[in-house]
């Protein structure tokens, strides 16, 4: 038994026969060929799948696909503009924002909906927003000075490089 | 042009398809036709067998195979590559006490998680369905679940073949001289302590997907490993029988891994043995959360008591301590090695102490395999060696700081031979700590932290009802563990040289393509190992591609584990250009009408000597000698070389970490409010890259120390079953990490780097639990056993407030 869930994935209008148990995370994953958007956890803890639903940051692992119908996905592999990259891209590789990267894509689509509300967000702002992520890596440390970045970038500050603890050059 | 990059912070190459989402982890890999592949694991933690009827889940449509253990009769447990043993002086060695998982489960099974069947299905989701049909007749019998308990008169046995649950007894150091020592001591300290079950947790669980090809009776297998070639190995010549160049292992991205994805896993060869009973259709399975943390091996799990001797005046005379390690029902790959060899001969760490004695007793219990977990044996190692230490200046009343001043080596003491064993193997190898100069880190730890104005601190925290609590922790390392003739003393090593490979090929272009045997989980050997091959050739970092993770084409390579693959995959690769180098130099003279001993080279120019205005560059020279037709005589056409590098020696980062807590009193709340790190880990390849592994070292450390912890009920259920319920740090728990360095280059390898993958995790756990005691140690708390949860704490306070010190 299928059902058809008819959505806007990266501003391409989709229309998907899927079982009615799917998640809006393998929709994407497995019917749409979408593999940026990852699965980490089962209990909805971990934000690997978060992708924006209607603008707003959506662990696309809790909702069932046939919920987003009628809705526009954006995942990460349609956050960047046709040439180049987000800001938020530009700063996680610039501030060394990932190890492993599995929890990037997540982290960064989370990342957009803080800095879609508030593009000046301090050190615990940031902290607090992506709670819901977890990267075991990085220990957020650069993470949050990606972020930070990517809000001085789009306030058209620039992005800052990245500081090290060894002396550079 | 500048391509010296050694040194640089360049951002790394492999980001670009991360933070695009076109990467490629195991589960993105799409084949067509692939089946999927679900596993039954027993719900109890130890039970027998009496029957299984798959008949239900054989009928349902959709199922293409069903597997139990009966059909798998004839294929052998998998390999155990590290018992324990070999340890000077005769350290005890059960041989006869091996036991390792079965590909799925025969009669019984020794905890909540084994693997029972497996069923292939057109759809995960049915494959999911169709485990729910199997009938399994268990006949539960008695658990047990901690490692000290278990070798108690009484305890469930486990094994017939290993009396009291004992999987191996093993022991280093000098027992009558560390017996005298504490005897005759001022001041003797004894305490219990606890380095608590860990689930390592990587953001990418673990997945397989075999094909087998009828045509050619080959097989590619896709995994998400830390050691592709040595999967390969174990897996054809130890498990399938089958030869070893049938094979071809891939290990796609790695999201993560912190060593739980060294090991040979059933679900490896399942994949394989499925899709060559379905005629070749790929099979693919990936596990979920859950299922990892039943599935996937765990880390630590120590009772340890220690003891420790001195004098008043600071100095300590003796260390004995006897570790029960839990290693769960059956042995993962190296198992055994973690708690003895990694642990064990690392004990004295930093310090000079003249008298150390350790005893391991390694445990079956009905839990989840314990194998490596980041810094594997030492962390356990340094947590005890730094609980020791505050509780020996506590003792003596003198300041944490000067009793480990005291006790350091000296910078003029290397090489050093330690007590605790680290140069004794049965074969006569011998190892020293090669460099090191311990006092400048702890002493720009101190200042960064302001620890002379604590008093001042702690006063005005109390103001606010916290108590401020500061905790250091003096480390050393163990990395790029080698050579292989030491790691090949019996029971030494796992069975396996630990040397690493490198390819480098330049092609007409005059590009340049490096063949590593590390394996990247994150680290970004794509960046790093580039940024050598450059350096090293003179040529632009853009012109090098790295490659690795696939065993077709490649030399075999032993991956990446125990912070080897600066100090030993990167060395191998500057000797793979060191060959380049010396064929180019030949070709060079030949071109230049001169003699290959007048031949300069300078920053990937060659010239004679005196003239280098006159150059060929190593892209012309590549040219030449890829086409081949003006070659001097005895040159073979193309510039690929291959080097096999066995290091000399380990390398031994070191450093000083302060954490700073305050500690709610009404809650017992801990908040991590300063982390300063002062590592030295040589020179610096690529410094983002380096800070980067510290960051998340320490954060995997802190998260030990205050709140992560697999929790099992006396039945052997893991009642921290998800990731709901096991608490891995958040953003909102950890402050900016404060780093610095010394940089005391190693002399063990040319790039004079050490590793640091783990230094991190190794140093910050006792930095934590430090600093909550030195929080609690007003109200007379002396030690507490982690995680150091507000539970804990609160219980403390309250228990302290009742029965005032």
């Amino acid at each position: 038994m299928t059902q058809e869930v008819a959505l806007v994935v990266n501003g391409v209008a989709r229309t998907v026969q899927t079982e009615p148990r799917r998640m809006l995370v393998q929709l994407l994953r497995e019917d749409l060929g979408l593999t940026g958007t990852h699965v980490g956890c089962d209990t909805s803890q971990c934000g690997a799948c978060t992708v924006l639903v209607d603008g707003h940051a959506v662990k696309s692992c809790t909702m069932l696909a046939v919920q987003a119908d009628g809705s526009a996905v954006m995942t990460i592999e349609g956050l960047a503009p046709e040439t180049g990259l987000h800001p938020i891209q530009t700063a996680f590789w610039e501030q060394h924002g990932l190890q492993c990267g599995f929890c990037t894509p997540g982290m960064i689509m989370c990342a957009a909906d803080l800095l879609a509300r508030d593009t000046d967000p301090d050190d615990a702002t940031v902290r607090h927003a992506i709670e819901g992520n977890f990267c075991r890596c990085t220990g957020y440390h650069n993470i949050v000075k990606a972020i930070q970045a990517a809000a001085a970038d789009i306030r058209g500050e620039g992005q800052p490089t990245a500081d090290t603890a060894a002396p550079q050059g | 042009m500048a391509v010296e990059t050694i040194g640089t912070p360049l951002k790394r190459r492999e980001d670009p398809r991360f933070i695009t989402g076109t990467g490629s982890y195991l589960d993105d890999v799409k084949l067509s036709g692939v089946a999927h592949a679900a596993i039954l694991r027993s719900p109890y933690a130890h039970a027998r067998i009496r029957g299984i009827d798959t008949a239900a889940a054989k009928a349902m449509p959709g199922v293409l195979a069903v597997v139990t253990g009966g059909d798998l009769a004839d294929l052998p447990a998998l390999p155990c590559a590290w018992p324990a043993g070999g340890a000077s002086g005769g350290g005890g060695l059960y041989t006869n006490n091996l036991d390792t998982p079965r590909l799925l489960a025969l009669d019984d099974v020794k905890w909540a998680g084994e693997g029972v069947a497996m069923v292939v299905a057109e759809t995960s989701e049915l494959a999911h369905d169709a485990i729910d049909l199997i009938e399994v007749d268990w006949d539960p019998l008695p658990a047990v679940v901690d490692a000290w308990e278990a070798v108690q008169p009484g305890a469930p046995q486990l094994h017939e073949n290993a009396a009291n649950n004992v999987a191996c007894a093993w022991f280093t150091g000098d027992k009558d001289g560390t017996a005298a020592a504490i005897e005759g001591a001022e001041v003797v300290v004894r305490q219990r302590i606890v380095n608590q079950r860990l689930i390592p947790n990587p953001m990418e669980v673990r997945g397989a997907i075999g094909r087998y090809e009828p045509g050619t009776d080959e097989y590619t297998v896709w995994l998400s490993s830390q050691t592709p070639h040595i999967m390969r190995l174990l897996i054809t010549a130890f498990v399938l029988g089958i030869p070893e160049h049938k094979v071809r292992v891939i290990s796609p991205d790695v999201g993560g891994a912190f060593g739980s994805k060294i090991f040979l896993y059933t679900e490896w060869v399942l994949v394989m043995l499925a899709s060559k009973q379905l005629g070749g259709r790929p099979v693919k399975w990936v596990e979920s959360r859950r299922e990892n943390y039943v599935a996937t091996t765990h880390g630590r799990d120590h009772v340890t008591d220690l003891t420790v001797a001195g004098t008043r005046d600071g100095i300590v005379t003796g260390l004995e301590v006897h570790t029960w390690a839990n290693l769960g029902g059956r042995l993962s790959t190296i198992a055994p090695g973690v708690p003895t060899t990694l642990y064990g001969r690392v004990l004295s760490g930093p310090y000079a102490i003249p008298n150390v004695w350790c005893e391991v007793t390694g445990v079956y219990t009905n839990t989840v395999f314990v194998d490596a977990y980041r810094g594997a044996g030492r962390p356990e190692a340094t947590y005890v060696l730094e609980r020791a230490m505050d509780l020996f200046a506590a003792e003596i009343g003198m300041d944490r700081a000067e009793v480990r001043r005291r006790n350091f080596l000296p910078a003029d003491s290397f090489p050093h031979k330690n007590v605790s064993g680290l140069y004794r193997s049965w074969n006569g190898q011998e190892l020293s700590i090669d460099s090191g100069d311990y006092e400048p880190a702890l002493d720009k730890a101190l200042a960064m932290a302001g620890y002379a104005d604590l008093a001042a601190l702690k006063a005005e925290a109390r103001e606010r009802g916290k108590l401020l609590g500061l905790g250091i922790s003096s480390y050393i390392e163990v990395c790029g563990v080698a050579p292989s003739k030491w790691i090949g003393a019996v029971g030494e090593g796992w069975g396996a040289a630990m040397w690493e490979s490198a390819n480098i090929r330049i092609h007409l272009t005059g590009k340049v393509v490096v063949t590593t045997g590390s394996q990247s989980q994150g680290q970004g050997h794509e960046t790093t190992m580039a940024q050598i091959a450059a350096s090293t050739l003179g040529v632009p970092v853009d012109d090098v591609l790295v490659k690795h993770s696939d065993t077709l084409g490649a030399p075999f390579g032993y991956g990446s584990y125990g912070s080897r693959s600066g100090a030993v995959g990167g060395t191998a690769v500057v000797k793979a250009a060191d060959k380049i180098i010396d064929k180019a130099k030949k070709v060079a003279a030949h071109l230049l009408e001169a003699s290959p001993d007048d031949i300069e080279v300078e920053a990937g120019r060659y010239f004679v000597r005196g003239s280098p205005e006159v150059a060929r560059t190593l892209g012309e020279i590549a040219f030449a000698t890829d086409l081949g037709f003006d070659l001097p005589d005895g040159v073979e056409p193309f510039l690929d070389e291959t080097a096999y590098y066995d290091a000399p020696n380990c390398t031994w980062p070191f450093g000083t970490h302060i954490a700073i807590v305050e500690v709610d009193r009404d809650t017992g709340l801990v908040d991590l409010v300063r982390y300063i790190a002062v590592d030295d880990v040589g020179k610096k390849i690529n410094p983002l890259i380096v800070d980067g592994q510290i960051h998340g070292g320490i954060a995997q450390g802190v998260g030990q120390a205050l709140w992560e912890g697999a929790v099992y009920d006396a039945n052997g259920q893991l009642l921290s079953g998800s990731l709901l319920d096991y608490a891995l740090p958040r953003a909102s728990w950890l402050p900016v990490f404060e780093l610095d360095e010394t940089v005391t280059p190693s002399p063990v390898n040319p790039l004079g780097v050490k590793g640091v993958g783990e230094a991190g995790a190794i140093a910050s756990t006792p930095a934590a639990v430090n600093a909550v005691i030195d929080a609690l140690a007003p109200l007379g708390v002396r030690h507490l056993d982690m995680p150091l949860t507000s539970q804990t704490v609160w219980r403390a306070i309250a228990g302290a407030e009742v029965n005032p010190a």
